[in-house]
């Protein structure tokens, strides 16, 4: 009858214990020798067959990197990562570059079967109703398939690996790579640019609506592998796109490390919604093994009136670190941020993000929902600021924390700055717990423990939920029932 | 219908219920007075099975069912219904998907189908109807903002749709104005039946006068001290519990 224990016992043993995406790819692959130094960045460059520009540019990252530190202000601990023990370069090892479907590696597409995730275009157009979603998908270091890029083509919107990018659509990467988040960023963000290795790449030309969701699906598979995926994506003046990615990795007790970088440009007019569920390997029951998060994600709205929305699902990886913002540049400009992040376990979350405004009228607009169980724990760091001459920022700040269980710890550290007299912005912050008052009175009126624990978290996430694309809401929701109750969907 | 025979109650190993033995039959309205701090909340919850209110000794049956062992969603889907003293919000989840889901699960755990969405809405709205609960009450988050009127017209309202075999109002009366209160009282009295048994925990005779009990029974320091019919209610306005409590001290 101790029916709160065996809910938190429940959602203990869950999510760290029966990882579905857990399985391992058996494929050979291709890496670089193990460690890092200016010949393996130089290995990365010409593998990629790369112009001189872009490896003279990941050189001077990697020196910048080699004076830096670690950032050690998060609220999260782990020990000290040893950069020459892991592999900078992986890639299957059939898969030398980008090419047809066909030409795929069959046990690579049984490994996006498993993850239920269709590469394969027919299978799509034979699917009844479905509505259709163009895929990347990046198998460790290499991206090994998108899907429908003939169908973008005819609108006019780009979508390829990042390599490929460089090699048909130079101007726009010169132009636009490192342009939001400097190769000199940070820590991580340095790292990527110096060993970056491959991701998506997007541009929608001025005044299209992308006709169908863009995708990527990011997974590693390999041991003592980082991942380094670096994201561009272009919004021309007039243009939307919504695009949306998926993470998973097998499990393995050791800790992976994943250091993404995303860049975003909305021009004038233009509208990019990103979307992302992350679904890392979080490691067992003990805290051994997940994914290392290390992630930066930026926008930049470079445009009148140009609006950029992120939304996260989080309940992967070891150890979350990642701040999705906005650069509130042009004048009339919005940012949003939805953010709904699960730990479990040992997991630990260090996550929110910043809206930073320099334009006249620019709106921002923060929810964040941290929902904590195990022994994991959950912050919420997110920063606004207002410069001088913002005339007329405006921001809302939502911030709620969910408690489940007694071992875990929530947190909200906002940082507020304002140089403008005329800023207006609004913070609002809740701490609650799935109280036994609440478990109870449901239990009261017929609900079994994994029910009413499954109403309340849905309840308390329901207006980030209603920001994702339909068809992804169904697939977080999932995630979140899976993540924290077992049986009940 | 319940049967309670010399049930020792602890919480936080401090023994609360002493020896409480009570009986309840089918059709019967049963109040139970006495002052604070007696252990009436904790009668209440160990009957509808609330974690960390562990019976020590003696026996709580259901129409000769021993419950003791059962959770208490199995508890519900026999037919307890506890209303609340103090209801609990539960933010972001509208009234009515609350309520669909608490119906269901019931249904489900006795074997019975589900009510679908029109029968489920017709029988809602009749109910809240009823208890004068507006239709805009019903899609905001359950309790969550609602005056103590209104939650406890919440708590009447989830009765009159689960159709409870016995229903156990713990202090529904404290916080009622008076027209609250007659709502409240007529929606309980609606529900009287010969099928149907009500435990009324209350301090005061007020809400006696409008749910005219058929027995009542005194209760302090964990036990049931002297059981009469409606008369005892009364007696105890006019004199108190000063008795009972002396009773202990001597």
């Amino acid at each position: 009858m101790a029916a709160r224990q065996e809910t938190v016992a429940r959602v203990a043993s869950i999510d760290v214990d029966a990882y579905k995406y857990g399985f391992s790819t058996d494929i050979e692959s291709e890496k670089a020798p193990k460690g890092l130094n200016e010949d393996i960045v130089r290995f990365i460059s010409a593998k990629k067959s790369e112009p001189q520009w872009l490896t003279d540019w990941r050189l001077e990252a990697y020196r910048r990197w080699l004076t830096m530190t670690e950032p050690r202000w998060a609220r999260v601990h782990y020990p000290r990562i040893d950069f020459q023990d892991l592999y900078y370069y992986s890639a299957p090892k059939s898969t030398p570059g980008p090419k047809l479907l066909e030409d795929v590696d069959p046990e690579l597409l049984r490994t996006y079967e498993k993850l239920g995730i269709p590469l394969r275009e027919q299978e799509i157009l034979a699917g009844v109703e479905t509505r259709r979603v163009a895929v990347d998908a990046v198998f460790d270091s290499v991206s090994v398939a998108t899907t429908f890029k003939a169908e973008l083509a005819k609108a006019g919107v780009i979508f390829c690996p990042i390599s490929e990018a460089v090699q048909t659509h130079p101007e726009l990467m010169r132009k636009y790579l490192g342009s939001v988040v400097p190769a000199t960023d940070n820590f991580y963000a340095t790292l990527n640019s110096a060993v970056f290795s491959d991701g998506s790449f997007v541009y929608v030309p001025k005044g299209v609506r992308c006709p169908m969701e863009l995708s990527t699906y990011f997974r590693i598979n390999e041991r003592n592998t980082g991942q380094f995926e670096r994201t561009l994506i272009i919004a021309d003046e007039g243009s939307y796109v919504s695009y949306l990615e998926g993470c998973t990795a097998p499990k393995r007790d050791e800790n992976q490390l994943h250091a993404a970088v995303v860049e975003l440009v909305a021009l004038d007019d233009a509208e990019i919604k990103y979307s992302t569920v992350q679904n890392w390997y979080p490691g067992d029951s003990e805290g051994r093994g997940g994914i290392y998060n290390f992630v930066t994600k930026r926008g930049d709205c470079r445009g009148r009136n140009s609006h950029i929305s992120w939304t996260q699902v989080e309940t992967g990886s070891a150890i979350t670190w990642k701040y999705p913002s906005c650069i509130l540049r042009g004048d009339g400009s919005q940012g949003e941020f939805y953010s709904i992040a699960v730990s479990n376990g040992y997991q630990q979350v260090d996550s929110g993000t910043k809206m930073l405004h320099l334009g006249k009228n620019t709106k921002s607009r923060i929810i964040s929902k941290g929902i904590s169980a195990g022994r994991s724990q959950n912050t919420y760091r997110g920063q606004v600021s207002a410069h001088r001459k913002a005339d007329g920022a405006r921001n809302f700040t939502q911030c709620d924390s969910l408690l489940i269980g007694p071992n875990c710890g929530a947190h909200t550290v906002p940082y507020i700055e304002s140089k403008n007299l005329s800023a207006q912005f609004e913070h609002e912050a809740t701490t609650s717990k799935i109280s036994e008052d609440q478990l109870f009175y449901a239990m009261q009126r017929g609900l079994t423990a994994e029910e009413a624990t499954a109403l309340i978290v849905n309840g308390f996430v329901r207006d980030v939920l209603q920001q994702l694309p339909m068809e992804f809401a169904v697939e977080a929701q999932k995630l979140i029932s899976i993540s924290l109750e077992g049986s009940v969907g | 219908m319940l049967e309670i025979k010399d049930l020792h109650v602890s919480v936080a190993n401090r023994e609360i219920l002493k020896g409480l033995t009570l009986s309840v039959k089918a059709g019967e309205v049963a109040a139970i007075m006495g002052p604070n701090g007696t252990g009436k909340s904790t009668l209440s919850y160990v009957i509808a099975g609330r974690e960390g209110y562990e019976a020590t000794k003696g026996e709580v049956r259901l129409s000769g069912e021993n419950i003791l062992e059962l959770d208490p969603a199995e508890r519900a889907a026999k037919g307890i219904f506890l209303a609340f003293q103090y209801p609990v919000e539960i933010p972001g989840v509208a009234t009515m998907t609350f309520l669909k889901a608490a119906l269901n699960a019931q249904r489900r755990a006795r074997g019975e189908p589900e009510l679908q969405t029109p029968e489920f809405m017709k029988r809602v709205k009749e109910a809240a109807a009823s208890l004068g609960i507006a239709q805009d009450m019903l899609r905001r988050p359950l309790n969550a903002g609602f005056s103590g009127g209104e939650k406890k017209r919440m708590e009447i309202l989830q009765m009159a749709l689960l159709q409870p075999r016995l229903a156990i109002l713990d202090e529904t009366d404290s916080g009622l104005d008076i027209d609250a209160l007659r709502v409240v009282a007529d929606g309980v009295n609606a529900l009287r039946a010969p099928e149907r048994a009500f435990v009324v925990i209350t301090h005061y005779q007020r809400l006696l006068e409008y749910i005219r009990p058929d027995t009542v029974h005194v209760m302090a320091q964990g036990r049931i001290m002297r059981s009469g019919g409606p008369e005892l209610a009364l007696e105890l306005e006019q004199r108190g519990y000063q008795d009972y409590i002396a009773q202990e001290a001597a």
